[in-house]
């Protein structure tokens, strides 16, 4: 289980003030479900994404993962306690192959074949793949199914996807929503996505709604999103789909 | 032949060999020969006038290699080279070079070969060569090459440099000329640690129209060490010339970039990249968060862009 309290991100503003990206939030995820954290650009849904991974140091408040506080630990460790992080903008990397990254996130020098598998999940034709390098000749819609890819062989009990919709165009987003929906089947461990697109918000068990920093609401996806869909929120994902992403 | 363990360690590192290798070979040990195999087709004679061989291929010769690895165990050994390559028409030949020092004593050692490639018309070679330096004395471990390539008209050359270790001081000095139509593929990898100093001069001349080169160098310099990357294209005609330099900074290294595109044809196309700086944070974000270490990840960077 993981559990959020009283969770402070505070950044320096503009002039001498300071600002509360995450504002005292408390949040509270079960094992084994799937949730989609929504809610306006701006909102801190990120933010708090890589504060859970720490990837940013919260200012105040804890993080505790099955009854670990983590909010002291760093990035490694908290990995290898069993937090996945798929990255909203993927990093290149110059002469890693595809194989050569997969191997690390599996943490052991996996086959060919097994690598083969976790692309195939993602919807990559993997002998096409596997020796490429993660550099630029890759297109974005690529290199977000190889950072998705990265986080099944981790396989790790809680995996967080930071709008995986982000950056890649429409027919990759047809298809990136099918490695969801069959995610959403196979992974044994907790999901968190950060999204504002309907139909992942879809395939949800629970949506949580992220607004100024703090959690507005939470709850089971049947009981959220048709509010969600007949509010000002429902509006911002409407624009936002033809804005772009965050 | 008869290697030392040390000395077949040394093989193993710049030359991947652990047994005597298949084809012509010249293995240097200690500024004597340790061993030689000509073919039908490939001869290797010794000069006479100064040290170092002729590595003569036949016309027409394909996918045979050629072995060259050269190994000093001896502190306080200089060794000088001359090594002259007379490659034939049509030729598709594998030359692996390779130097390794082992010095464990407190005087200097060092190799400096001479490589000198006359390459036919229409022939293809790939060129590998590696350095390599071990051994906890304080006498220092020094190589200084120079190559030089003179291609006739359509012939290809693939050179891969590889200095990943251990080598205190290097000067790298190459010189090729092409003519039409003929090719140039040079790729380095270089890392200095501790105190080393590595300096890569590369000058290549384009003459002949529809001549081509592309010269690559990817460096990490670590600790102190420093770097000097100097690559100069002289375009005389219709060609094209690239030249690449991306290094990593780590420590207090220093790295020089020093690029020069010299164009006398209107129809010269010729770039050059250069780009310097520190492993990217994001970079090793990416990598913490699949359980590596800060450190094991910078070794994953490292280790990939010098692949």
């Amino acid at each position: 289980m993981l559990e959020i309290k009283n969770l402070t991100y505070r950044v320096d503003d503009e002039g001498d003030t300071t600002k509360e990206i995450i504002d005292g939030l408390d949040l509270t995820v079960e094992d084994g479900k799937f949730i989609v954290i929504t809610g306006p650009n701006g909102g801190g849904k990120s933010t708090l994404a890589k504060l859970i991974m720490g990837v940013n140091q919260l200012t105040s408040g804890q993080i505790i993962l099955d009854g670990v506080d983590i909010s002291d630990r760093n990035i490694t460790e908290r990995a290898k306690m069993g937090i996945s992080f798929a990255f909203q903008a993927p990093v290149h990397f110059k002469g890693i192959r595809v194989i050569d990254l997969l191997r690390l996130a599996a943490g052991e020098n996996i086959s060919v074949a097994t690598a083969c598998e976790y692309l195939s999940k993602v919807g990559l034709c993997a002998k096409d793949y596997v020796e490429r390098e993660v550099n630029s000749s890759l297109s974005g819609g690529e290199l977000k199914r190889i950072e998705i890819a990265t986080v099944l062989a981790r396989g790790t009990k809680l995996s967080i996807f930071d709008e995986p919709e982000a950056g890649i165009d429409l027919w990759s987003f047809q298809n990136l929503i099918k490695v969801f929906e069959n995610m959403r089947k196979t992974i044994k461990g907790t999901i968190i996505v950060i999204s504002h697109q309907e139909r992942i918000l879809n395939i949800a068990d629970e949506i949580v709604v992220i607004e100024n920093g703090k959690v507005k609401t939470q709850g089971p996806k049947d009981v959220i999103l048709p509010k969600l869909l007949g509010t000002d929120s429902a509006a911002s994902i409407a624009c936002e789909r033809l804005g772009g992403e965050e | 032949m008869a290697l030392d363990a040390i000395q077949k360690n040394i093989l193993h590192e710049v030359a991947d060999l652990d047994s005597i290798p298949q084809g012509a070979y010249n293995i240097r040990a200690n500024g004597t020969s340790a061993g030689r195999n000509t073919t039908a087709n490939i001869d290797i004679v010794s000069k006479e006038d100064k040290p170092g061989i002729d590595i003569i291929v036949k016309p027409g010769t394909k996918g045979e290699s050629v072995h060259i690895p050269v190994v000093l165990s001896e502190s306080g050994l200089k060794d000088m080279v001359y090594n002259d390559f007379y490659i034939g028409e049509d030729a598709d030949v594998t030359i692996v070079a390779g130097c390794g020092i082992h010095n464990c004593g407190d005087q200097d050692s060092q190799h400096d070969g001479i490589h000198t490639f006359h390459v036919g018309k229409n022939a293809r070679i790939k060129y590998v060569e590696k350095h390599y330096g071990e051994g906890d004395g304080k006498g220092a471990r020094i190589l200084n090459p120079v190559t030089n390539v003179y291609q006739e008209e359509g012939s290809y050359v693939e050179m891969e440099m590889v200095q990943i270790k251990g080598v205190d001081s290097t000067v790298r000095t190459n010189l090729a000329e092409l003519k039409e139509g003929a090719t140039l593929l040079i790729h380095e990898a270089l890392m200095t640690h501790g105190s080393q100093t590595a300096t890569s001069d590369y000058r290549v001349v384009l003459e002949g129209e529809g001549s081509s080169a592309d010269v690559v160098s990817r460096s990490v310099a670590k600790d102190d060490s420093e770097q000097i990357f100097e690559v100069a294209i002289e375009g005389n005609t219709a060609c094209n010339g690239h030249a690449a330099c991306d290094a990593i900074i780590m420590g207090n290294a220093h790295v020089v970039a020093i690029p020069k595109l010299d164009a006398k044809n209107v129809d010269a196309a010729l770039i050059h990249e250069a780009a310097i700086g520190k492993i990217a944070g994001d970079q090793l974000i990416k990598l913490m968060s699949l359980g590596l270490t800060e450190e094991e990840a910078e070794e994953q960077i490292v280790a990939g862009f010098l692949r």
